[in-house]
């Protein structure tokens, strides 16, 4: 099982769009580049084998990414500044 | 700025040899006409040897800053006057560890190390952008280096957005994300002094506005006429937008901020002028300019041991980091 | 210069005290590694650990500014608590304030206060207090994540090089000595479980252990003899290290009185 990241614009990330069975990574690519852009959706492609993503614990998601809700000063909106400046 | 590297790199006799293959030629031209129709180049893609120099000794450069900037401001995170303060300067600090990362990575697609992109800062070849060579005294740095020296670095920023290369461009567009917080959290920390504080604290804030408004203007680099490899980095969308342009829109920019905030410039040449619809500033210190490119700052040799100092304490850690990876790898392997 | 604001001394405020100030001392700590860690990875993570920290103790400060409004003092909010108290009125445990040391320390530190951290907080969301409950329900999240993160790099150091080895060993003969404060009840411990507040400090005694135990097993780390020292932070009774500390954290809230920051 192989995982496909496809980008589609030059100058834009590759991004995840799915996955494919091949029995090596030559005929990984191809069948990636003939399962996932035919409708002129990429640029390039690539393929990583599946049991090669270290993945975080669905289980964990509480303690990995809750943390982060309540640091609200990261964001620009926090910081009320006067009109005349406030575009800054 | 924190990408001086196109001015404050020496001339390496540019990238035409007389002699090319036929082949070469071509790439070269098939190259030009990507970069003449605004195409992003990928670290993968053919390119001439010189724009990949160059783009690797500007984002490097550029991933110095970051994690030397972490210092002058870091060294007021023991100190932050409020819970709040300690906060929101230890994420902001954070994230520029984060851009340095961003950076290094980006860089690392062009064919050079982490290890030795760092090796060329820690002996000196590589250099970081001045600003981070001036002490932060004071709270009010904090504030000032926030909305000045964030300020200029958003503005030199954004247009790296839309450069060539596409992996510096996608750093830079996260990047900027992220620094949308910086320039406020440091006016909004000014501002509460200036507006709520003590004649004391007001008195703080002018003072350090007198010693970042110089450097900062020197961060854009040395005038137009002076950065003579402005124009190759125009052609190739490594620079976007020349020196004195940014930095003009600095000044107008800033100046009406440092109204609503309550503070003067130390320039008594700043002056409206009404035929271009600019700020007119006084004449550039560029020989102090060149004196802390150089190495003799007032904190070079102190940004440049805590950097050497961290390193060389963490060798031990990624030494066993890798090392416990190795035992485990063998343990699964058997 | 401005004067010291004054506590009372009441049970439940100084339980929360010791909770927050620990959660305070331990962020102010790990913020001193940004820009100066192994890796800058690193740098980043351990800033993201002393931020839910602080963001812990100010939760907990602002808790502890109304409870010591309702028993018989004055209101305060977290500024004035964290930063214009006499170090005597600081009540973290004294294991938080040791100078950072080398990596060694402060992942072993970090192992046993996130692991300390993660038992409180379990136990805390079922405290009569409901906010106190609410702060440990969203803390807990944090502490796990630290405990995951320090456990991981205890086990790298502790069986990586010998240099590696050599230094966590050392680390932790020193960190150890601090443990002991961290279990034992008194007056206050009473009084906080009586009105249902939060666990005696005792009853985290042998989970730790035992989580102790399987981590530094398995970064083949023995666990050190139980110390016949004690130390004594959470009675206000501090090592020498604590009033420098207080002097560089304190220094803007006490030279600009009346200051807005
Ligand atoms: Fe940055
Ligand atoms: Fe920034």
């Amino acid at each position: 099982m192989w995982e496909v990241f496809v980008r589609t614009k030059a100058g834009l990330d590759h991004k995840h769009c799915g996955s494919l069975h091949a029995a090596d990574p030559k005929m990984a690519v191809q069948m990636a580049r003939d399962v996932y852009t035919r409708r002129q959706e990429g640029s390039s492609v690539w393929v990583v084998r599946s049991d090669q993503i270290v993945a975080s614990d669905p289980n964990d998601k509480d303690m990995y990414f809750d943390p982060a809700e309540d640091k609200v000063y990261r964001h620009p909106t926090f910081y009320k500044l006067p009109d005349s400046v406030d575009h800054m | 700025m924190y990408t001086q590297a196109m001015d404050t790199m020496r001339d390496e006799g540019g990238d035409k040899p007389a002699l090319r293959t036929a082949e070469e030629a071509q790439l070269q031209q098939r190259f030009d006409n990507r970069i003449d129709a605004g195409d992003f180049i990928e670290a993968k893609d053919w390119m001439p040897e010189n724009y990949r120099k160059t783009l690797l000794r500007q984002i490097s450069q550029h991933a110095h800053s970051e994690i030397v900037g972490m210092l002058p401001e870091g060294n007021w995170i023991t100190r932050a006057p409020t819970l709040k303060r300690k906060a929101i300067l230890l994420a902001k600090v954070q994230d520029e560890g984060g851009h340095g990362l961003y950076l290094y990575a980006a860089a690392e697609t062009l064919g050079s190390s982490r290890d030795q992109m760092l090796d060329a800062l820690h002996t000196g070849k590589a250099k970081y952008s001045s600003i981070f060579n001036y002490p932060t005294l004071t709270w009010a740095d904090v504030g000032a280096i926030g909305w000045l020296v964030d300020g200029a670095a958003i503005m030199n920023q954004v247009p790296i957005c839309r450069c060539s290369f596409a992996p510096y461009a996608r750093a830079m567009v996260r990047i900027c994300r992220e620094e949308s917080f910086h320039q406020r959290q440091g006016f909004d920390s000014l501002l509460v002094m200036m507006k709520q504080g003590t004649d004391a604290q007001r008195a703080m804030v002018q003072e350090a506005v007198n010693r970042w408004w110089w450097p900062c203007l020197m961060m854009f680099g040395p005038p137009d006429d002076q950065s003579p490899n402005s124009a190759q980095g125009m052609r190739w969308g490594i620079k976007r937008v020349s020196n004195d342009t940014l930095r003009q829109k600095f000044v107008d920019a800033a100046v009406q901020q440092a109204e609503v905030l309550g503070v003067t410039f130390p320039d008594p040449d700043l002056r409206w002028n009404e035929a271009n619809q600019h700020w007119d500033y006084g004449t550039i210190d560029w020989s102090e300019f060149w004196r802390v490119v150089g190495g003799d700052g007032p904190c070079n040799r102190e940004r440049l041991a805590d950097r050497v100092k961290a390193w060389e304490d963490g060798e031990w850690v990624r030494e066993a980091a890798l090392a416990h990876a190795r035992k485990s790898e063998l343990k699964e392997a058997a | 210069m401005i004067s010291s604001i004054k506590i009372p001394a009441a049970p439940e405020l100084t339980y929360l005290l010791r909770l927050a100030d620990t959660c305070l001392i331990l962020g102010q700590r790990l913020g001193e590694w940004c820009g100066h860690a192994p890796i800058l990875e690193e740098d980043i993570a351990l800033s993201n650990m002393a931020l839910d920290l602080i963001g812990q103790s100010r939760a907990l400060l602002t808790l502890a500014g109304q409870h010591s409004g309702k028993c018989g003092g004055e209101g305060y909010d977290e500024d004035q608590l964290a930063f214009l108290r006499d170090e005597i009125d600081y009540r973290n445990v004294t294991l938080a304030e040791l100078p950072r040391g080398d990596f060694a320390f402060t992942v072993l530190r970090n192992l046993m206060l996130s692991t300390w951290l993660k038992l409180m907080w379990e136990r805390l969301r079922d405290s009569s207090d409901a906010e106190l409950a609410a702060i440990a329900g969203k803390a807990l999240k944090e502490a796990r994540y630290h405990q995951q993160h320090a456990a991981d790099w205890a086990v790298r150091l502790g069986d990586g090089t010998d240099e590696s080895r050599r230094r966590s060993e050392a680390a932790l003969a020193t960190l150890w000595l601090y443990t002991p404060e961290l279990f034992e009840d008194d007056a206050v411990d009473a009084a906080a479980t009586a009105a249902g507040l939060g666990p005696a400090w005792s009853q985290l005694h042998e989970p730790w252990l035992a989580e102790m135990d399987e981590v530094l097993g398995e970064a083949k780390l023995a666990v050190p003899p139980a110390p016949t020292f004690r130390s004594t932070g959470k009675r206000g009774l501090h090592s020498e290290h604590m009033g420098y500390l207080l002097a560089e954290m304190q220094y803007l809230q006490r030279a600009y009185p009346g200051g807005a920051w």
